[in-house]
C-alpha cells in the first residue's frame, strides 16, 4: 500500500488537476485557448487530445503509407499535439511512428506514450528496449503494462526504471470494460502515475467507479476509442450537429464527441487514430475553446443515446 | 495467457482493410512476373487428376508443397508479418503442411488420385481462376489480385481440391487447409468483406464432400483397387 503522505500529496495535486487550464494557443486566436489539463503525480501539463495509433499506423513497410502517417504527425505537432500512444501489440506501428519522428526531427514537445505487452514478465525489459529503438526515442514518457498482461512483474520493472530515470510515468491500461474488479485493485494498491480505460460517449462504465478512483488517488486518466473505433462517429455524421453543440465550441461530431470525454474532470487526455490529416485538425480542434459543463455533458449523452 | 478469454475477434484484427489489400498490390508488384509460373502450377495441378500417370499424386504433392513453402516465406513471414505479428506462426504453420506433404504425398507416395477427380478438380479449378475474380468484383483492384501459389487463400482451396480428387481421404493433409479457411475467413469477417463468406464455404463444403466419402468411401475404394489404380507407382 502506498504511504498515507504520497498520497496526500497526490489527493491534493489531483484536487488541483480537476479544474481545466486555459493557456495561449500558439498561432492561434487568443479567443480559442488550448484545454489542457495537468498530470496529477507531477503538475505537468498535456493537451487534451492526443494521438492514438492502434490500426491506424500499423501500415507495414508501405512507404506511401508511411509518409501519410508521418503528415499526420506533422499535422498534430502543429496542431499543438504531444502525446503519442503505441504498443507493441500494434504491428509496426511502433517503427511507422519512429520514422516519421526521424523524418520530423523529434519534436522536443512529443510526449511518448508505449506500453510493455509480453508474457512472461521477464522478458519485460527486452520488449521496452526494442519499443525504444523502433520509436528511436532515448526513453519514453510514459509505460503501461497492456491490458494487465502479467502486470505484477512489469509494474515492478516499471517502477524501477522510473526511480532510475529511465521512464517518467508508470501506467495501467485496460479496454472495452475488461477487468475492471482487478484494474482498480492495482489502482488503489499502486503507485500509478497513468490509467488508460476505455470511455466515450456510450461507454461510459467508467464512470462510476475507475474515474472517481483515479481523482482521488490522483492518477490521470488516458481514454481510449474515444469513437468506437470508428463506427460511433460514422453514425452520428449521419445527423445533423445540434446548433447548441456551439456553446462548447464544438464545430463537428468529432469535436463533441471528445469535449464531452476530455470535460470530465478526472480525464487527462483522449487518444482518437486516425489516417486523415483532415481528421488530425478535427480532432485537435477539441483542445481549443469552451468546454462543456455538467448540464451540457448530459444533454449531450442524452441527446446522442436519443439518436 | 490466461488474459486471451478477455479478447474479442476485433481485437485481433490489427490493420484496416485498406493496409491489408495495399499489402497483396506491392507484393504483386515485387514478386512480377511470378504470377505467370504461379498460373501454369495452377494448371498442372488442375491436369494432373485427369492424366492419370503414376506419378501424378507425387507431383500434385510436390507442386503444392512448394507452393505453400513460397506463401510461408515470400507472403506470410516477409510481407504480412509487418502488420500482424501472428503472421509468423502461420508460417510455421504452413512451413509444416509442405512438410506433410513430402512426406505423404511425396516420399511416401499415398496421395493418389481416384476414378471421379472432378470434384476436386472443380475445386482447383475455382481456386486459381475464380477465386482471383472475386476481389475485383468485389471493388477492389486488379493490383490487389490474391493468386494461387503466391496468396494463401486460393492456395489453401486448391490443395483442397487436390485432396478431394484423391483415391482417399488424408486427414493429416486436410487439417491445415481447413484451418485456414476459417482464419482467413475470420480476418476477412472482421474486415466486414464482402468476399468473406467465400472461405469459409469452401472450407465447409469439402469438409462436407470429405466426410462423405469418408463414410461411403471404403466400398467404392475396395471396388476401385480391385479394378487396378491407374497411377499406383
Amino acid at each position: 500500500m502506498r504511504g498515507a503522505p504520497g498520497l496526500n500529496r497526490r489527493t491534493l495535486i489531483g484536487a488541483m488537476a480537476a479544474a481545466v487550464v486555459l493557456r495561449p494557443a500558439p498561432g492561434r486566436s487568443q479567443s480559442r485557448a488550448l484545454v489542457d489539463k495537468r498530470i496529477p503525480s507531477s503538475g505537468e501539463a498535456v493537451p487534451a487530445v492526443g494521438l492514438g495509433s492502434w490500426i491506424t499506423f500499423n501500415v507495414g513497410d508501405d512507404p506511401e503509407a508511411r509518409a501519410a502517417c508521418a503528415e499526420i504527425m506533422k499535422q498534430f505537432f502543429a496542431a499543438g499535439g504531444r502525446m503519442i500512444d503505441s504498443s507493441p501489440m500494434y504491428g509496426s506501428a511502433q517503427a511507422v511512428i519512429g520514422a516519421g519522428l526521424g523524418t520530423l526531427g523529434t519534436p522536443p514537445v512529443l510526449f511518448s506514450a508505449d506500453k510493455v505487452w509480453i508474457s512472461p514478465g521477464a522478458r519485460g525489459p527486452d520488449q521496452i528496449e526494442r519499443s525504444r529503438r523502433l520509436w528511436g526515442v532515448p526513453r519514453f514518457d510514459l509505460l503501461q503494462v497492456h491490458n494487465l498482461l502479467a502486470w505484477e512483474e512489469h509494474l515492478d520493472t516499471l517502477l524501477a526504471m522510473k526511480a532510475a530515470g529511465r521512464v517518467r510515468y508508470v501506467g495501467i491500461t485496460t479496454s472495452e470494460g475488461r477487468r475492471h474488479r482487478e484494474f482498480e485493485q492495482i489502482m488503489r494498491s499502486r503507485p500509478l502515475d497513468f490509467v488508460q480505460v476505455t470511455y466515450n460517449i456510450l461507454d461510459r462504465e467508467v464512470e462510476e467507479r475507475i474515474l472517481p478512483l483515479a481523482r482521488e488517488r490522483g492518477i490521470a486518466v488516458i481514454a481510449n476509442r474515444p469513437y468506437r473505433e470508428g463506427p460511433l462517429i460514422r453514425r452520428l455524421k449521419k445527423h445533423p450537429l445540434p446548433a447548441w453543440a456551439a456553446d462548447a465550441d464544438c464545430a463537428d461530431w468529432a469535436q463533441f464527441l471528445l469535449k464531452f470525454i476530455v470535460s470530465h474532470p478526472a480525464v487527462t487526455c483522449a487518444i482518437p487514430a486516425t489516417t486523415r490529416v483532415a481528421h488530425v485538425r478535427e480532432n485537435m480542434g477539441a483542445a481549443y475553446g469552451r468546454v462543456p459543463d455538467e448540464a451540457a455533458r448530459r444533454r449531450m449523452a442524452a441527446h446522442v443515446a436519443g439518436l | 495467457m490466461s488474459e486471451w478469454w478477455t479478447y474479442a475477434l476485433s481485437d485481433f484484427l490489427l490493420f484496416s482493410p485498406r493496409t491489408y489489400y495495399r499489402l497483396f498490390e506491392l507484393y504483386n508488384a515485387a514478386v512480377w512476373p511470378g504470377q505467370v509460373p504461379a498460373l501454369a502450377l495452377g494448371g498442372a495441378l488442375a491436369a494432373l487428376p485427369v492424366l492419370r500417370v503414376s506419378w501424378g499424386g507425387r507431383m500434385a504433392a510436390a507442386i503444392l508443397a512448394v507452393c505453400w513453402l513460397w506463401v510461408a516465406w515470400g507472403y506470410l513471414y516477409t510481407r504480412y508479418a509487418t502488420i500482424n505479428w501472428a503472421a509468423e506462426y502461420m508460417a510455421m504453420a504452413f512451413v509444416g503442411q509442405a512438410l506433410l506433404l513430402v512426406a505423404i504425398g511425396v516420399l511416401g507416395g499415398r496421395l493418389r488420385f481416384g476414378q471421379r477427380p472432378w470434384v476436386g478438380i472443380a475445386f482447383v479449378l475455382f481456386a486459381v481462376a475464380v477465386q482471383p475474380l472475386i476481389g475485383p468484383l468485389a471493388g477492389r483492384t486488379w493490383a490487389q489480385v490474391e493468386l494461387f501459389a503466391l496468396a494463401p487463400d486460393p492456395t489453401a482451396v486448391a490443395t483442397l481440391g487436390v485432396l478431394l480428387a484423391a483415391q482417399r481421404v488424408r486427414w493429416e493433409l486436410f487439417v491445415l487447409p481447413l484451418a485456414w479457411c476459417a482464419v482467413g475467413g475470420a480476418t476477412l469477417w472482421t474486415m466486414e468483406a464482402p468476399d468473406a463468406w467465400v472461405l469459409p464455404a469452401a472450407g465447409g463444403l469439402a469438409l462436407t464432400v470429405a466426410l462423405a466419402r469418408a463414410v461411403t468411401g471404403p466400398r467404392s475404394c475396395a471396388a476401385v483397387e480391385s479394378r487396378g489404380s491407374p497411377d499406383r507407382g
